[in-house]
């Protein structure tokens, strides 16, 4: 920290704050107060990263559908998340007569340590990880599926059929989607032969020229970001799988029963959901930290992370401005006849490009593989079905 | 190929979203208390006393004939009849409403109140700004509140108003022709009458009442036209 080397001075800047706040304890505490502060950091910056997004996709959304969005609180509505806060604080908090009290409380704290959990183990910069894991990516999706249980929670404490068909839909949406997530991830490990979260952006830092070596920039990565992407997608109920918690249909979905300051918690927990999954994807596909150009690395590494999180972000906003919500069957063909199989595909492409051996000609016959699989699969299984006289069968 | 629309669809709400930005046609929205649109002649919210002249009070053209009152489907019209009579615009005596209430938070803005109303006493306003933190007091307006001059119905419906104008003028003129003329026959009668009467009195006085009748109902088909 000599100042010669301002950029990594900058870099490392909240490392050195931490040793530094650190160093005031016995040597005994000094890990314990470093976990301290690196919990307040993850609960303090993204809870903050939630609310300018939900202004910036309300007004997103606004601009996309040739609306102003807010406006009012505040010089062009900046402080409405200010507004919404308090207004959700002060609501009063109804829980039905016939809930079931306690796992009804215990859901939305569940779902929010949840989400939070997972932020421990991404790296949001060089050297910034809460923890280094060595399996952190299985500790990532073990949290996250853990999600799936409060939701489950939420959904039949509240005794409320719209709540329990949401959470059903919720189960059934994230489960067949964690597959696909799990297996396109699976490629990102076998390419770097790891599943610490740091060492996958590592292997992702080097330069060719000024091009970084993104996974993304591979045929097998870039189809398993698509993938990816999709499925991150669905996993976090966003539109257009927003089907656990379609107004239109059921209400709110699992969290219909929900008022006030819960209902807050679960709101935040999906935007959350959303930081993290667009966090996992950054890491494992968009080189996590590492600048996009070599050039770029003077910019500290924890920029690049959030930029990229919030272009994810803002590719989440779009994707809700533009397309209609699934239905039901139309998801789980989806899942299992298009995703799953070929990201199977897309697993046995990477064997191949492993196998290859340097060269351009990888590059070529993998890629060919992928495009044919693309068309044929997309020809064959996601044509529609015409549509015929509903015929219906009785019990005798 | 698959994917194929969702490109298309990402690109128009992309499209959407950088034209908001530059073009201001595209933003729809009338931000409404500082913006607002010119509300078409023919808008109706709720209904409004006219008067004639500078005071609203002697001006009033409602004559408290209740007939609105009566026609009103949620009965939200209150009408006290006076006892005496003032002078209306045309100057004749008429009654007036001593009390005029519209409670408008029932009014359904059927205009059925001025379809009826045979003085053109009731129309319909533009006015549609009535909130109020007194949910019972503030939306009953009394009839001080409903009384609006003819220029301010002239304002917001120009073309209907001219119509009453000519309309009332017209009947005002024909009124005082009748009357004019009804007056000259009466005269004419009386004086026939009178020379018939004293004729007749030299003769028989039985034929007398029989003279007089042709000219008792005259006076008010008089009154009721010159209003
Ligand atoms: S507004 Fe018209 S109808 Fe109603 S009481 Fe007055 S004169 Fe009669
Ligand atoms: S507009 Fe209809 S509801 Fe309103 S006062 Fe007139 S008659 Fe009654």
């Amino acid at each position: 920290m000599s100042g010669t080397n301002l950029p990594a001075t900058v870099d490392q800047i909240f490392i050195t704050f931490t040793h530094w706040v650190a160093h005031f304890f016995p040597s005994a505490f000094q890990p314990i107060v470093a976990d301290v502060l690196g919990v307040i950091g993850i609960i303090s910056v993204f809870p903050g990263l939630f609310a300018i997004t939900v202004l910036l996709e309300r007004k997103g959304l606004g601009r996309m559908q040739n609306r102003y969005g807010p406006n009012r609180v505040g010089p062009w509505g900046l402080f409405q998340p200010v507004a919404d806060g308090i207004k959700a604080l002060t609501k009063e908090d109804v829980v039905p007569f016939h809930a079931d009290n306690v796992v009804h409380f215990l859901a939305p704290l569940i779902l929010l340590t949840a989400v939070f959990m997972g932020f421990a183990v991404l790296p949001v910069g060089h050297h910034m990880e809460l923890m280094n894991m060595d399996a952190g990516l299985l500790f990532f999706f073990a949290m996250g599926a853990s999600s799936e249980l409060s939701v489950f929670m939420a959904g039949w404490s509240s005794r409320n059929k719209y709540s329990l068909l949401g959470a059903m839909r919720a189960v059934a949406q994230m489960i067949s989607y964690e597959v696909p997530l799990l297996l396109t991830s699976v490629i990102v490990v076998m390419l770097t032969g790891s599943l610490s979260l740091p060492r996958i952006v590592e292997a992702q830092a080097g330069y060719s020229g000024i091009l970084p070596h993104w996974y993304v920039f591979t045929p097998m990565g870039f189809a398993a970001f698509i993938m990816f992407g999709i499925a991150a997608t669905a996993e976090t109920n966003r539109s257009p799988f927003d089907l656990p918690e379609g107004e239109s249909e059921i209400i709110a979905g699992y969290f219909t029963e929900y008022s006030g300051f819960k209902f807050a918690m679960f709101f935040i927990a999906e935007y959350l959901a959303m930081f993290s999954i667009s966090g996992i994807a950054t890491t494992l596909f968009l080189g996590g930290w590492a600048a996009p150009f070599s050039f770029l690395t003077v910019v500290p590494s924890w920029f690049w992370f959030f930029a990229k999180v919030m272009c994810f972000i803002f590719v989440f906003i779009w994707m809700r401005g533009t397309l209609p919500r699934l239905r039901q069957d139309q998801l789980m063909n989806f899942a299992w006849k298009f995703v799953l199989p070929f990201t199977l595909v897309d697993l046995v492409v990477t064997g191949i490009w492993r196998f290859m051996g340097e060269g351009i000609l990888r590059w070529i016959v993998c890629s060919l593989i992928l495009i044919a699989t693309y068309l044929i699969m997309g020809r064959t299984g996601m044509v529609r079905k015409p549509f015929a006289p509903r015929s219906y069968r009785y019990a005798e | 190929m698959l994917g194929e629309g969702i490109i298309k669809g990402m690109l128009e709400t992309a499209r959407n979203f950088a034209g908001s930005y530059v073009s201001k046609e595209r933003l729809i929205t009338v931000q409404y208390p500082e913006e607002r649109e010119a509300l078409p002649e023919n808008a109706r919210v709720f209904p409004f006393l006219v008067y004639d002249g500078p005071e609203w009070l002697p001006g009033l053209r409602c004559v408290a004939c209740q007939i609105c009152e009566k026609e009103c489907p949620p009965k939200c019209i209150y009408i006290d009849k006076s006892a005496d009579k003032k002078p209306d615009a045309a100057g004749k005596p008429q009654n007036y409403p001593t009390r005029f209430d519209i409670d408008v938070s029932v009014c359904m803005s059927c205009q059925i109140c001025v379809e009826v109303c045979p003085f053109d006493a009731i129309k319909m306003d533009k006015q549609f700004e009535y909130s109020t933190d007194d949910r019972f007091g503030g939306l009953l307006l009394d009839r001080e509140k409903l009384a609006k001059s003819n220029e301010y119905y002239h304002q917001i419906h120009p073309v209907e108003a001219n119509e009453v104008d000519t309309r009332l003028a017209e009947e005002r003129a024909a009124a005082a022709a009748k009357a004019k003329a009804a007056a000259e026959a009466a005269a004419a009668k009386a004086a026939a009458a009178k020379a018939a009467a004293e004729k007749a009195a030299a003769e028989t006085p039985a034929a007398a009442p029989a003279a007089e009748k042709p000219a008792a109902p005259k006076p008010p088909t008089s009154g009721g036209g010159g209003a």
